[in-house]
């Protein structure tokens, strides 16, 4: 969206009287931008498809009669104590070893990925919101103390803590959603910390503080605002990594625990059986992969959709391909908007 | 040449324009900004003299017009004035009180007195945030009205600067520089303040619409009783808008007294080159006036030369004027609120020679 593309709207609007005088605001425009993003809009169905899923899984398991800890050792197990391949006695995608409806508790396992992801992204977002306006804003020995608190947890190493924890109070989906947050919050802080200290030299800050507006005002009235673009593009793209890293640490026996099921713990049990039961280890693998997948491509859209300068990338990208070159974009890549929260991935 | 004789005043201030209704009175104020040195404890090693030891007064209901090259002080002596950032000495009062270097909760009733106007009418409005509630923003801090009563208020002001008032739920982007700049009025009328302080408001807008914020800011100046400290680089505006002028150079006051005296016999040699280089409208008078093409740059205000500021660049420079600080005084024959900081002011139809001796560099 251009300037001149905006002045002319505001004269469209300015020439048909009687018609509501509304600003066109940053997010009606960035929402606009979104919807013709196939991409991104494809990643919304996929993710709200899933989202279906978590909630409507007790719905799912009272159909099919298999609940998700229920175990089937006559229908569910093969003679050879083997879990039984998709399709076979009403398993639609199988069992595992024990006889447990492995599409019933991918579906359970749903809820618990998006639950850690949303619940911890949240805590994150408003922790390192805050923590990145304060340290950004008041400067001097505050930041010189807080700036350091984010590098040193930038810096912890994240298995030992989560390891420990688990130790010290035994492993449980609190402590889980504990130790996601702790190493989310910093990546944002640092971002919005930036972003702060540029935002707070603007003449509008100083214009607020000429009104009398204390700091706290200005830093959630005048600054939030400017930063919710790139605070959002942060947010989205920190759920799939946290929903990664909550499966992590439910691989390696520090999350949820069997009998509840998550994606983590049932890819954990798939270890010793996937040579015999292809399904048991591709099926909850596929999901996490596609719901990682889905939350990152509409992450980009939404940081594409509120970066105006993507559109021109977009359109040198459309000439490249009608040319059948391959040069480089004109505008390069965009770098308004920072890559997401350092956060560990690892492979599962 | 003779050295004039001069009417020493101890007060000599600027901009006392004969009146006794006193509102901002500013005294020997002074400000330095520390400049840190690198590495890992960074200490001050040297210190940016922005204003140095600058007093004036500003009358009920008049308009003080402070000019001088880029760098020379204004906007940080505005600054020091409004109490956005902390002086390093002297004082500031305000209708008999010292407003100097007071704490934000104390600062509080004398923001509603004081507001400003900003240079930049993209840079001093909040892109994400509503013309409405931009203008409503004084309301809500000092807590004078909320809901409809604000909002009400807030149309009120846009009608008062020439905005339609129907506006209110649009965005700054979607209003012109002039449009803009009268959003920035509006802000700063809200509270009827008695001073506004303006920041060059007019310098980065179409001379067409420069005239129509003039004339708003003399309106509103004639209906509210407003005084103006009006910061500009362009001469003819400031003529046009003030009663007193204060032409500074590297953070002191070369100058100041009545609009008239000072435009029509200007004392200090930085004025008379400061006047032969502003445009002229009519091009014979334009081609008839002798230029002062100053030499070399404003000289760092981190290590001003000694002595008089302005004897690197003056074309009158003698020895003295670089031991020796000129006070600002009455010179011969001027009245008594037209004061120069000069040893050796000029004189009524003295042609000044090129300027800049490069002997007389002292660095």
């Amino acid at each position: 969206m251009s300037i001149s593309e905006l002045e002319f709207q505001a004269k469209t609007v300015e020439d048909t009287p009687g018609q509501a005088i509304e600003g066109r605001s940053q997010w009606w425009l960035t929402w606009r931008r979104l919807r013709k993003d196939k991409m991104a809009v494809a990643a919304m169905i996929v993710i709200v498809l899933i989202a279906l899923c978590a909630i409507l899984a007790p719905v799912f398991a009272a159909v099919t009669g298999h609940g998700p800890a229920q175990v089937f050792p006559n229908t569910g197990v093969s003679a050879s104590g083997l879990p039984v391949g998709p399709g076979t006695n009403g398993f639609i995608l199988g069992t595992d070893e024990l006889g447990h409806d492995l599409l019933v508790r991918i579906m359970y396992g749903a809820q618990i990925s998006l639950f850690v992801g949303v619940v911890t992204t949240l805590i994150a977002t408003v922790a390192g919101v805050s923590m990145g306006l304060i340290t950004g804003y008041f400067g001097g020995w505050v930041d010189a103390v807080l700036a350091r608190v984010i590098d040193s947890v930038l810096a912890f190493p994240y298995i030992v803590l989560a390891l420990s924890l688990a130790v010290v109070f035994g492993p449980s989906l609190p402590i889980v959603i504990a130790v996601i947050s702790f190493f989310s919050w910093a990546g944002i802080a640092r971002v919005v910390r930036g972003q702060t200290l540029s935002l707070k030299e603007k003449e509008y800050i100083e214009a607020a503080r000429s009104l009398g507006s204390g700091p706290w005002r200005i830093m959630f009235i005048d600054i939030l605002p400017n930063l919710l673009a790139p605070v959002l593009v942060l947010a989205t793209l920190s759920i799939p990594a946290a929903i990664v890293f909550e499966a992590t640490l439910d691989f390696l026996g520090l999350g949820v625990q069997p009998p509840a099921a998550s994606w983590g713990n049932i890819l954990a049990g798939a270890q010793s059986y996937y040579q015999e039961a292809w399904w048991y280890l591709v099926f909850p693998a596929l999901a996490l992969v596609i719901t990682t997948v889905a939350f990152n491509l509409l992450g980009d859209g939404v940081r594409d959709a509120m970066d105006p300068r993507t559109e021109r990338i977009f359109a040198a990208g459309r000439k490249r391909k009608r040319k059948g070159t391959s040069a480089p974009p004109a505008g390069g890549p965009s770098t308004q908007y920072p890559d997401p929260p350092r956060q560990p991935s690892p492979g599962v | 040449m003779s050295e004039p004789e001069t009417l020493p005043r101890a007060d000599a201030r600027a901009g006392l324009d004969g009146t006794d209704d006193v509102l901002v009175r500013v005294d020997n104020l002074v400000k330095y900004f520390p400049v840190r040195g690198g590495g890992l404890i960074s200490r001050t090693v040297a210190h940016v003299q922005a204003v140095d030891g600058v007093s004036l007064t500003i009358g009920r209901g008049q308009t003080i017009g402070l000019v001088g090259e880029t760098g020379c002080g204004k906007s940080t002596l505005a600054r020091c004035i409004a109490g956005l950032i902390p002086v390093t000495s002297g004082t500031v009062t305000f209708e008999g009180d010292n407003i100097t270097n007071l704490s934000r909760r104390r600062m509080q009733p004398y923001r509603r007195e004081i507001q400003m106007i900003f240079q930049d009418p993209y840079g001093s409005l909040n892109p994400r945030r509503r013309v409405g509630s931009i203008i409503g923003d004084p309301f809500a801090v000092h807590k004078t009205a909320s809901g409809n009563e604000r909002k009400r208020a807030v149309q009120e002001l846009m009608e008062r600067v020439g905005l339609n008032p129907e506006h209110f739920n649009r965005y700054p982007a979607e209003f012109s520089g002039g449009q803009r700049q009268r959003i920035g009025v509006a802000r700063a009328l809200a509270l009827r303040p008695k001073l506004i302080i303006c920041d060059e408001p007019v310098s980065a807008l179409d001379v067409s619409i420069q005239a129509q914020v003039l004339n708003l800011l003399a309106d509103l100046q004639q209906d509210f009783g407003l005084s103006y400290l009006f910061i500009a680089h362009d001469l003819e505006v400031v003529r046009h808008v003030s009663n007193s002028v204060i032409v500074m150079y590297l953070g002191r006051i070369a100058e100041a007294g009545p609009r008239d005296p000072v435009y029509d016999a200007p004392r200090h040699p930085y004025t008379n080159a400061l006047l032969s280089a502003a445009p002229a409208a009519d091009p014979d008078a334009a081609a008839a006036r002798q230029r002062i093409i100053l030499s070399g740059d404003v000289p760092s205000p981190i290590n001003p030369p000694s002595g008089c500021r302005f004897h690197p660049r003056c074309p009158k420079a003698q020895d003295l004027c670089g031991q020796e600080i000129p006070p600002l005084e009455v010179k011969a024959g001027d009245p008594a609120t037209h004061v120069t900081s000069c040893h050796f002011p000029v004189q009524e139809g003295e042609v000044l020679a090129r300027a800049g001796r490069a002997g007389r560099q002292e660095r």
